[in-house]
């Protein structure tokens, strides 16, 4: 407390502390004209040994290629030949169609537990697919666009979600919480930003070795609060790792808006530059942009110029979890708001824009898509759903804590299934 | 001794080497074994560590096998991670166990965890050295033992070497292991063993029979205890410094002692504890963690639980005081030869 009868306290203003506020609370109609994204095609495109002290302005504008009119515009177009364009908006319609249908399985109580990226599927569908299929990525739960890009096989998702007795992962993980070894893809964890240093372990380990692979991880700009991305951000600028950080900033952390984590003070992206680590701040919506933006990063790292930061730039269209309800925190407006439109939406223009696509050949894909994933549930369910019995048996839950059962997991193995011939007679009730 | 290790050719001059001398001797080796052997930590490069342990490895073994980082225990752990992901076997160093907590998440929530939420996809077969305990003047954050915290968490095993023979053994074993390992190092006994007797002079390791130590490769497989000496009037169950410790004690006492050296924490070895508590009916347990909730409240749980209708007196535990571990009351605080020797008599009145 100031104390008046001190000289040097009298004059002194009051100190205030800032404690931020998003824009628009439920009710209030979202206006986002405040945000400046440029135009499309007016960022350069540097070198890919560029220092990243040159990189202020890629750091704290927005590499964008596709414009309202739908053409691709500038140096970041990829110029991607239209198989892969057609094949990028498969992938993110697949991913959505899939997360509408885990969402309502969850619903329908057939898993405890779901987690939807609408709105963010061009920032792992079109980054994975300007990465090398061997090239190690180490996702957050908000990336299972990396998988379908990948080819992992949706009925394996599925199982997992359903903790069934065909799931991969022996019923032990939350559902979402996806690892094959076989797709590059990392063990996913629930603690936030710990696969950060991760990545960066595992560049430095590509590097040690001389190897070609490169690693990329993908953390969400609220988990960039964690000290793990401080550390994983030191790590891969001392040694120059061969590693992507990416950065998706959907405005929202579950209900904290992004200027808990910084945003109102500067961009994600520009905190690279503080590291000495290149810097790109990317719209998360245009497929485009993402791609170049990670072919760019890839390039620098196969080189051995270092590491790079991306902030891709998006929004969180629906509810962070199925525990979660959007409409106690934020207004109902943003999503349509949002000036950045929907990633699905924009390339399909796009495509049509160039004469490659037309609205019959989307909706029968999107229809194929939901017949897919309808199918494709079905045959898992075969399998079992959540609680239904049809899990793995009981010591699988002793198995893999270490390489061989140590003493004290093999009594606690007999004790476990001890008390399930007690309560069933049998082990394996349900067959 | 002998029957457990597993020596590489032929039989060896004996040769004495102090405790860090033989941590030296087994990163080098592991170094030049397996190609896929890492030494990280701060200041472990160029200067070979604040302790000496990893001196010359760098200048022998090359910067990408042996490098200086950042301080940071959460990117040394994470990196470390990251790096037995893609294949690699790193021996990262926490410069004192007491500044282990930042890592502690990289540590429960990933290594310890990693083997069984991918269902053995991804594996993390690290070994974390760290200098432990205290007796050194080094205040609350050099002396700490916080093992307890590492017993707890599934997935961890945790190692604590008490001579140079088994240090070499012990942390051969660990880097070769497929599980992620916590290696503490006991600092008050790296020079020399530690008698407890604050006010003698301190002996170096050179007069100990356990600082001869073997040349070139050889284990010493994890989840066993060493037979200290054999006895029949109680049970000392210690592990690094306070094996010693107590040895001296019941020698000053003159107590005809079976002393376990546990020398793995987890995976524990029940079946030595259980065969030693049965013969002599008598327990006490000694360490320098704090007492509350410590790694010795799990052995007298284990040994009350099993042994039971063999025990003649209630397990004993002697350890560190619930407290922070003080700087000018180190003596006062560390679980030295009259706590112990109170806890002997206590154990051994009828």
């Amino acid at each position: 407390m100031a104390d008046p009868a001190r000289p040097s306290d009298s004059n002194r203003a009051p100190l205030a502390l800032h404690v931020p506020e998003p824009k628009y609370r439920p009710g209030d109609q979202a206006d986002f004209s405040h945000i400046d994204i440029g135009a499309p095609g007016d960022q350069p495109r540097p070198d890919e040994g560029i220092h990243p002290s040159q990189m202020a302005g890629l750091a704290y504008g927005l590499v964008r290629v596709l414009g309202d009119d739908n053409q691709a515009h500038g140096p970041w177009n990829p110029r991607l030949d239209p198989e892969t364009l057609r094949a990028m908006l498969g992938h993110m319609a697949l991913v959505r169609a899939f997360d509408e249908r885990m969402f309502r399985g969850q619903r329908q109580g057939k898993t405890s537990f779901y987690m939807k990226c609408t709105g963010e599927e061009a920032t792992s569908v079109a980054a994975a697919m300007a990465l090398a299929g061997d090239d190690m990525v180490f996702p957050s739960y908000r990336q299972q666009g990396i998988l379908i890009a990948r080819g992992y096989p949706l009925i394996e998702m599925i199982n997992q979600i359903y903790s069934n007795r065909a799931d991969k992962l022996k019923g032990r993980q939350l559902p979402i919480m996806y690892s094959s070894r076989d797709h590059s893809f990392f063990s996913i964890s629930g603690n936030l930003a710990t696969q950060c240093p991760q990545a960066v372990g595992w560049a430095m380990a590509s590097a040690i070795k001389g190897d070609s692979r490169i690693a990329a991880t993908w953390v969400g700009e609220g988990s960039t609060a964690e000290g793990d991305f401080h550390s994983a951000c030191t790590f891969a600028a001392v040694y120059n790792a061969p590693v992507i950080l990416n950065v998706v900033n959907n405005q929202w952390a579950i209900s904290s808006f992004s200027g808990f984590a910084g945003a109102e003070r500067t961009t994600f992206a520009a905190r690279g530059l503080g590291y000495g680590i290149a810097a790109l701040r990317v719209d998360g919506n245009d497929a485009l942009a993402c791609y170049a933006a990670t072919e760019w990063a890839a390039n620098r790292a196969r080189g051995n110029h270092g590491p790079t930061l991306i902030e891709y730039f998006t929004y969180r269209a629906e509810g962070h979890s199925t525990s979660d309800d959007p409409s106690g925190y934020r207004s109902a407006q943003e999503r349509e708001e949002w000036p950045l439109g929907d990633p699905i939406n924009r390339l399909k223009k796009h495509l049509i824009a160039i004469g490659e696509w037309d609205e019959e050949r989307h909706a029968a894909m999107d229809l194929e898509c939901a017949e897919r994933v309808k199918a494709t549930t079905k045959e898992a369910e075969k399998n079992g759903i959540l609680g239904h019995g049809l899990h793995h048996p009981f010591h699988t839950m002793f198995e893999d804590v270490y390489e061989e059962l140590p003493w004290h997991l093999e009594e606690q193995a007999e004790q476990a299934i001890r008390e399930r011939i007690a309560k069933f007679g049998t082990e394996r009730p349900f067959g | 001794m002998s029957e457990q290790m597993e020596t590489a050719g032929e039989v060896q001059a004996e040769r004495r080497l102090n405790m860090i001398e033989a941590i030296n001797e087994a990163l080098d080796i592991m170094l030049t074994r397996d190609p896929d052997v890492i030494i990280m930590g701060e200041d472990v490069g160029y200067f070979g560590g604040v302790f000496r342990a990893t001196a010359g490895l760098q200048a022998k073994h090359g910067k990408t096998r042996v490098f200086d980082t950042p301080i940071s225990e959460c990117g040394i752990i994470g990196v470390a991670v990251g790096m037995g992901a893609y294949g690699l076997r790193p021996v990262p160093e926490i410069q004192f166990a007491d500044y282990i907590y930042p890592g502690l998440d990289q540590l429960i929530s990933e290594a310890a965890r990693l083997r069984y939420r991918s269902a053995g996809d991804y594996i993390a077969p690290l070994t974390v050295r760290s200098p432990f305990g205290g007796g050194i003047f080094g205040g609350q954050t050099h002396s700490q033992s916080p093992e307890a915290l590492f017993t707890h968490v599934a997935g961890l095993k945790t190692v604590i070497p008490s001579t140079p023979h088994d240090a070499k053994g012990l942390l051969i074993a660990a880097i070769e292991d497929n599980d992620p390992v916590i290696f503490f190092e006991p600092k008050r006994i790296y020079n020399g063993p530690f008698s407890g007797y604050y006010d003698k002079p301190v002996e170096p390791w050179k007069k100990h029979p356990d600082s001869v130590v073997p040349e070139g490769y050889y284990k010493i497989p994890l989840g066993k205890a060493r037979v200290v000496q054999e006895g029949e009037a109680l049970t000392v169950l210690a592990y690094g410094t306070m094996v010693h410790v107590a040895e001296a004690v019941c020698k000053a006492k003159g107590v005809d002692a079976e002393i376990l050296d546990l020398r793995t924490l987890v995976p524990l070895d029940i079946k030595a504890i259980e065969a030693s508590v049965e013969k002599t009916g008598r327990c006490l347990i000694v360490h320098e963690a704090t007492r509350t909730s410590g790694f010795g409240a799990e052995l007298s749980a284990l040994v009350t639980e099993r042994c039971f209708y063999h025990l003649e007196a209630p397990v004993e535990r002697v350890t560190g005081f619930d407290t922070p571990y003080p700087h000018s009351l180190e003596w006062a605080y560390f679980p030295g030869p009259v706590r112990i020797g109170e806890a002997i008599d206590k154990l051994l009145k009828d």
